[in-house]
């Protein structure tokens, strides 16, 4: 007979969290005067040269994101604790959002720049890939009935799927390189004047600690969910 | 039973079926030649670009092929149970792994040779040559591994059409870039060209066999 041995997570926040929260809160507001009112016009590009302190961040953080589905996807296999997979379907969520902002904010950005909206050079379609894979993931999670076989299928995917991006972005870099291209595509113009490197760091942080506090949100929710999914089961077994 | 006659029982009993029905390989036969037919109205296969388009076309019918012979495997696999039961025996998974990618290779090897004959009478393009074949064994050993992998954990799940495609493609970029450039270049003579392709499938079949044989067991704990 099952017997619910969890204690109910009380709803109250922890104080660390809200810490994070007003940091985040404080220093993407900070990212958000800088990028407006203290980063210089460039010159070649114009106003909408500001996505790329938004871009940037986002661009790391899609595969910072995909790095730690790859870390907790071994240590489930090994460990088997709910928290890694928790963990994994977190970062599987933020990580999907950002690499769809990063498509979008390059698109944008690309649009007057390059004349385009879209061009196969090799970041961005190794950046296009990981959706597709993060796509992928979100899928096998959905369409496998099983929670737990779920989990560890995904926990398989996450980690073949990070292995083959460095050998996708090879093999599409090699794509592009090997039959050379008319245009050459630059995202960064000539070295940056000090005030722009400031404003990329401190946004880049900015996301940084954002990224960290809605993971955390993320998997604090992940928890209350198989936590009220148990106690379901608890019922339906004794009820 | 020792794990090499472990692995020749499983081979045997897919080909040993496979013969009976025979319905695998001439479905995906038949995906495979109409592909290569709809390719040609749809770009130039008599021209001069043909190469291009012609190992475009014959990955893109490779891969198709791959996909639907995964599904069909799996669907008869499923059957009276048949998959339940090779996992309840005393078989190491990494043994099933390699049985199960041997056999579905021999079915695509089959397929592709026919897809090749094809090609080089209809479009009358040169595949007939070892580094055209070198290309096309190692590209299919790349994208059977990852099929083998993926078919196992698609194989109780109702969207299995779906999902298996959408696993399958997006990490199948870079066998699928990498085929097709070398073949392209095997096929113009630029036999030199092809070599780091041919090194790039080399090392992502040997990689993803390792990883699969590995990941297999994580699968298939039922």
């Amino acid at each position: 007979m099952a017997t619910v041995t969890n204690t109910i997570r009380r709803p109250a926040t922890a104080a660390w969290l809200s810490v994070l929260a007003a940091l985040s809160f404080l220093l993407v507001a900070l990212s958000v005067v800088l990028i407006f009112l203290y980063a210089p016009r460039d010159v070649a590009q114009g106003e909408v040269q500001r996505l790329f302190y938004l871009h940037l961040p986002t661009a790391w953080l899609s595969y910072l994101s995909f790095f730690i589905i790859f870390v907790s996807s071994i240590l489930y296999l090994v460990r088997r604790h709910a928290r890694w997979d928790r963990l994994a379907r977190s970062a599987a969520e933020l990580g999907f959002i950002f690499t769809t902002l990063v498509l979008l904010t390059g698109s944008i950005w690309g649009r007057p720049i390059w004349g385009t909206w879209w061009t196969w050079d090799a970041r961005l379609t190794t950046t296009l890939v990981l959706w597709f894979i993060y796509l992928g993931y979100f899928l096998l999670r959905a369409y496998v009935a099983d929670p737990e076989r779920g989990a560890r299928y995904a926990a398989v995917l996450g980690i073949v799927g990070f292995v083959d991006i460095p050998i996708i972005h090879m093999s599409v870099r090699w794509w592009r390189t090997l039959h050379p291209q008319p245009i050459v595509v630059r995202s960064e113009g000539p070295a940056m004047p000090p005030e722009m490197l400031v404003t990329v760091i401190v946004t880049l942080v900015a996301f940084c600690i954002l990224h960290v506090f809605l993971l955390a949100v993320k998997y604090r929710i992940e928890t209350t969910r198989d936590e009220v999914i148990e106690l379901r089961g608890a019922l339906e077994q004794h009820g | 039973m020792s794990a090499w006659s472990q692995f020749t029982a499983i081979v045997k009993r897919d080909l040993l079926l496979e013969w009976r029905a025979r319905e695998l390989v001439l479905g995906m036969l038949v995906m495979t030649l109409l592909t290569l037919l709809v390719f040609n109205f749809a770009f130039d296969l008599s021209g001069v670009q043909r190469a291009a388009s012609g190992s475009g076309a014959l990955w893109v019918a490779i891969v198709f092929a791959t996909l639907l012979g995964w599904g069909r495997a799996v669907a008869l696999d499923r059957q009276e149970g048949a998959w339940e039961g090779l996992l309840l025996s005393p078989v190491e998974r990494p043994v099933i792994f390699i049985a199960k990618l041997v056999s579905m290779l021999v079915f695509v090897t089959i397929v592709e040779l026919v897809a090749l004959l094809v090609l080089a009478v209809l479009f009358a393009l040169p595949v007939l040559q070892p580094g055209v074949l070198a290309v096309v064994g190692l590209g299919t050993l790349g994208l059977c591994t990852l099929g083998t992998l993926f078919a196992a954990m698609t194989a109780n799940v109702r969207s299995r059409e779906v999902l298996l495609p959408a696993l399958l493609f997006p990490l199948a970029v870079p066998v699928v870039i990498g085929a097709v450039r070398a073949t392209t270049l095997e096929l113009n003579g630029f036999t030199g060209d092809a070599a780091p392709w041919q090194n790039l499938l080399g090392g992502f079949a040997a990689l993803f066999f390792a990883l699969g044989a590995l990941t297999f067991g994580s699968v298939t704990e039922e």
